[in-house]
Order: C-alpha cells, then sequence, then structure tokens
C-alpha cells in the first residue's frame, strides 16, 4: 500500500495512475450519459444552441410514436427466442465437444468461427444465403417454403433474424458452457456414476443445477447481446419490408440520425436502457440465489 | 475389451452425424460465399449451389480496388492496435492505483467503473454524436481510438483490479527498498505479472474494435478512414446486384480475422472464456 503524506504527493500520484483513464472516461461516457439525460428534458441538440427546458415532452413524443412501440414488442419477441434458443443450442453444443467424440476441437473451432467476424459482414452472408442460394435450393428441390425469399415476407425476416442471431451468439455461449462443464468437480461425477445415475440423470440432477453460474453468465450475456442488436439488422433486412423488421436499437438509429429527432430518439433509448438494466440486473440477482454447492 | 471399444464406437456414430451436421450449419454460409467469389453474375444467377466452372480471380481485384481494401486494412490496422494499446496501458494503470491507494474515493471511482458498464452504447450514440460533433472532434482514426479507450477502459480496470488484488505485497518492497520510483515498481514488477490478463483483454478487445461497425460509423466520415466493416457495408450497397464482386469483397473482409484465428486458435479461445467468467 501506498500513503502519500502530503497533498502534493497525493496529487502527483494521481495525476501519473489515473488521471488521463479517468478523464477519458468521464468525457466519453460520463458527459454523455448525463448531456444524454439532459437532452430528454429539453430541446437541446448540440452545443451553440439554445436550451429550452420541455418537460417530459420528449417521453410523450416517445411513447406515442407507433412505431417505437411496434418496435418494442418485435425486439422483446426476437429477445425471447433468441434467448431461448441460443442457450439450448449453445448447451448441446458444448455437451457434443466435451463428449468422446472424435475430432472435437476441430467441431468446436467451427462452431465458434461466426462470432469471430463482424455482424455486419455476417448480415450479408446470410442476405445471399435468403435472397439466392434458398431461392435456387426451394425451386430446384420443389419446396414451395423456399421459393420466395425470406427476407420480403416480414414474418419469415423476423426468423431470419432470429437464425443469424442465434448462428453468431451461440458458439460464444458454447465457450462459456464448456468451461463450466469442465470445472464440474470429478469425484461428484464418479460418485454419481458409481451409485448407478444413467446420462440424463447426471445432467438433470447433477450438471444442471452445479452449472447454474454458467447460465447466469450466459443469459446475462444472450440479453444484453439481443436487446442492441444492430449489426445483424442493418445489413440482414435494414428493418424491411416496411419497418416491419425494425428491432428497437435500428429504430433509435434511425430516428435520430434519419429522421432527426434527437430529443425523442434519446428519450427511446433511454427507456431501453431502463428496460435492460432491470431486467438484466433482476436475472443476476435471481439466479445468483439459486446456485448450490457441490 | 475390443467388443467394449466397438461398442462405444457404434453408440457414437449418431452423435458424430449429429454433429457434422451442426457443423455444417456454421460452416456452409462462408462455403457458399466462397464458390460464389469466383462466379461471373450470370453463373451466381444460374446455380449459386454448385461449384465454380473455373477459379477466376476477376471479383476479387475489382472488389479489391473499389473498396479501398488496402487502405481499409490500414485503418483498421491502426485504430484497433492504438486502441488497445491506450486501454492496457492506462487501464492497467487505473488499477494498480485503485487497489494500491487505499483512499476512499478510490472504491468509489471502482463502484462507478462496474456500473457503467451496464449502459449500452446505444443509450450514449446521440448525445455523443452532437457533443463531438459541434467541438469538430469527430473524423479522426487517434480521436476514435481515445474513445474506445473511454469506452474500453472499465472492463479492463475491472479485470486487472481483480488480479492486482491477489498480487502480495512483498513483491513491491523490496523494490521500494532499493529506491525504485512507483512508476518503475509498477512496470517492472507488476505489469510482467499481468501478462495472463492483459492477453485476454488484448483478445477480447481486438476482435470488439476490429469487428465494430456503429461507432466507426458515426465518427469517420471521411472515405479514406473507413474500416474493414465500414467499407464492407458501403460497398455492399453499392454493389449487391452484382453478386460475384460482393461475394469477393465479403471474403476479402474475413481474410484478416481467419489469418487471425487459424494462428492463435488456442489462445482466442481461453481469453474469450476467461474474459466471459468476470
Amino acid at each position: 500500500m501506498y500513503n502519500d503524506n502530503t497533498f502534493l504527493a497525493k496529487l502527483k500520484s494521481f495525476s501519473i495512475f489515473a488521471m488521463i483513464p479517468l478523464l477519458v472516461f468521464f468525457a466519453v461516457v460520463g458527459i454523455p450519459f448525463i448531456f444524454g439525460l439532459m437532452m430528454t428534458f429539453t430541446d437541446w441538440t448540440g452545443f451553440g444552441q439554445t436550451i429550452n427546458f420541455t418537460g417530459l415532452e420528449n417521453y410523450r413524443v416517445a411513447f406515442s410514436d407507433p412505431d417505437f412501440w411496434n418496435s418494442l414488442k418485435l425486439t422483446f419477441k426476437y429477445v425471447v427466442y433468441s434467448v431461448i434458443i441460443t442457450n439450448v443450442l449453445a448447451f448441446t453444443l458444448a455437451l457434443i465437444v466435451t463428449s468422446k467424440i472424435k475430432a472435437k476441437n476441430f467441431f468446436r473451432a467451427g462452431f465458434f468461427t461466426p462470432n469471430l467476424i463482424g455482424g455486419v459482414i455476417l448480415g450479408f452472408i446470410w442476405q445471399f444465403v435468403f435472397s439466392r442460394i434458398l431461392i435456387h435450393a426451394g425451386e430446384f428441390m420443389q419446396i414451395p417454403f423456399l421459393s420466395e425469399s425470406w427476407l420480403v415476407d416480414p414474418n419469415k425476416a423476423f426468423w431470419a433474424l432470429v437464425i443469424v442471431g442465434v448462428w453468431k451468439n451461440s458458439g460464444y455461449m458454447m465457450l462459456i458452457y464448456i468451461a463450466g462443464l469442465m470445472g464440474l468437480p470429478k469425484s461428484v461425477m464418479e460418485a454419481a456414476s458409481i451409485d448407478g445415475a444413467g446420462g440424463l440423470q447426471k445432467l438433470l440432477k447433477i450438471k444442471l443445477p452445479l452449472m447454474i453460474p454458467s447460465f447466469t453468465i450466459s443469459l446475462f450475456l444472450t440479453l444484453q447481446r439481443s436487446f442492441m442488436v444492430f449489426d445483424i439488422n442493418i445489413s440482414l433486412t435494414n428493418g424491411g419490408p416496411f419497418k416491419m423488421t425494425e428491432l428497437i436499437t435500428l429504430h433509435i438509429y434511425n430516428d435520430a440520425f434519419l429522421s432527426q429527432n434527437f430529443g425523442s430518439g434519446q428519450a427511446k433509448a433511454f427507456i431501453l436502457f431502463v428496460i435492460v438494466a432491470v431486467i438484466a440486473v433482476s436475472q443476476v440477482s435471481i439466479m445468483k440465489k439459486m446456485e448450490v454447492e457441490a | 475389451m475390443k467388443a467394449k471399444l466397438k461398442e462405444l464406437k457404434k453408440s457414437n456414430i449418431p452423435l458424430m452425424i449429429i454433429s457434422t451436421l451442426l457443423f455444417l450449419f456454421y460452416i456452409f454460409p462462408f462455403f457458399l460465399v466462397l464458390i460464389n467469389s469466383f462466379k461471373a453474375k450470370m453463373e451466381i444467377l444460374s446455380n449459386p449451389i454448385a461449384l465454380p466452372k473455373s477459379i477466376n480471380f476477376d471479383n476479387f481485384i475489382n472488389a479489391f480496388n473499389t473498396m479501398g481494401y488496402p487502405s481499409a486494412i490500414t485503418n483498421s490496422f491502426i485504430i484497433t492496435t492504438a486502441s488497445l494499446f491506450l486501454i492496457i496501458v492506462f487501464s492497467s494503470m487505473l488499477a494498480y492505483f485503485l487497489v494500491r491507494w487505499d483512499w476512499k474515493i478510490n472504491k468509489i471511482i471502482f463502484m462507478i467503473l462496474v456500473a457503467s458498464m451496464i449502459i449500452p452504447f446505444q443509450a450514449l450514440m446521440i448525445p455523443f454524436v452532437n457533443i463531438y460533433g459541434s467541438f469538430n472532434m469527430l473524423n479522426s482514426r487517434l480521436l476514435l481510438a481515445v474513445y474506445y479507450l473511454g469506452f474500453g477502459v472499465s472492463l479492463a480496470t475491472f479485470m486487472y483490479h481483480g488480479f492486482i488484488k491477489n498480487i502480495p505485497l512483498e513483491l513491491e518492497e523490496a523494490a521500494k527498498i532499493d529506491g525504485a520510483t512507483k512508476l518503475q515498481v509498477f512496470w517492472k514488477i507488476i505489469f510482467p505479472i499481468l501478462k495472463p490478463v492483459t492477453a485476454t483483454i488484448a483478445i477480447l478487445d481486438v476482435l470488439w474494435i476490429w469487428n465494430d461497425f456503429l461507432l466507426p460509423s458515426l465518427v469517420l466520415i471521411s472515405k479514406s478512414m473507413r474500416t474493414i466493416p465500414l467499407s464492407t457495408f458501403y460497398f455492399f450497397g453499392q454493389y449487391t446486384s452484382n453478386y460475384g464482386q460482393a461475394m469477393a469483397a465479403l471474403i476479402l473482409a474475413i481474410i484478416p480475422v481467419i489469418i487471425f484465428y487459424i494462428s492463435m486458435q488456442d489462445k482466442i479461445i481461453s481469453g474469450v472464456i476467461e474474459g466471459a467468467g468476470k
């Protein structure tokens, strides 16, 4: 521990070790956060303009925008499906690559690959798959379900977004579950085998309860990532057809930067922030209580 | 023994089939992009699933030139390394300061940093652009690296903080008695011990910054500053009907990441696992 005696010595240590990162943090996160909050109650849009207090007007505009509600509803639906499918798939993948199968490192590397590549590029890859490959396959094999691009039908385009999101994120969550499975105490697993527990029994009665910490992390990350998905949305559907697949962050982005509605756009961004924070914090605190010791 | 081995192999066949099918789902899209990147437009329209009739690099040459590939790679590289350098240097020092100086305010600073991690970038982007736009502080690669320091400092400091807490003080005492300054103690004794955390942070941040789209799309306005995700985005928007070239552009965009992955696969995977636990 360091005990600087004089104020000058304290100031020196602080300037050397902490000042620059804290200043940058304050400038990049702190100031925009404070001004962002201020923006929602005023008509302020940047320096050099007069500021008028407008009360809750921006929130009223935000809540009375039907597109905002539709986008929010769609995002909730997207989050529910993505979180469930991603985690079920990721856990299955983790079980596969920790089993006695051959070439597991090869499989693990493949499952993880989409995660390394930017969402914009992934979205374009699947745009090609949905609009060219699947149509061709559909015509070739006479499957009417595939004969028209998924991206022109709002419902199918929604599922296209879910598929690509799951495809990208499941490899990452798989790694978290692998770490959890490898960390299971060997003694417990052996004891279960000696007591005659079968594979399924071991999975349900021992592995799942002991792995709650992994589920906590993975659910937290998938929740956050699914609420905030942007890159895949803008590159795969760009909200189309007819704004029917505009998830919430793309909606806010378009509202602010295309329609120039800065105040109400920022109000929407803060509403989203509060929703995500409340859901994430309660998810983590509920699941922390469920954790058991081996 | 032999019978048992045979039994084991038999029971693994369905699992092997399922794994292979899943593997195809994860990898096949990349393969489809690759085979079509060698084809002319007509060949893609007539059959996008067939292998190319001939290997032709025209699409690659055109995409390489139109998307400004060399400059995009250079920009991505400059921005990623500069940001990484700033994050590692300043976050490790900040974390050391927060652990080793027993000030009351340091606990508060640490709590603010941790709490800030829940704020999504989307909740900050509108004021961010308005503020730094009105100060003319957008459209610079080095400023972008500074912004990445601001957005990345909290997680990196948090990870370093957890590690430094467990370093015994005795290691530093000897050096202090020998008259080393605080800065020397940090860089000569502490920073080398932090290597595993530094590696984890480096991997997570390289993947984040290299692939990031939203922040650079808001900050970098000139065409000459575009990173790989940005130039791919604008290229694809313009040449979307020229399928062969668009596919070649996607392959070009993917190549650097795949090289990085192949050369450091184990480090990347363990880095992600370490980082996710935090």
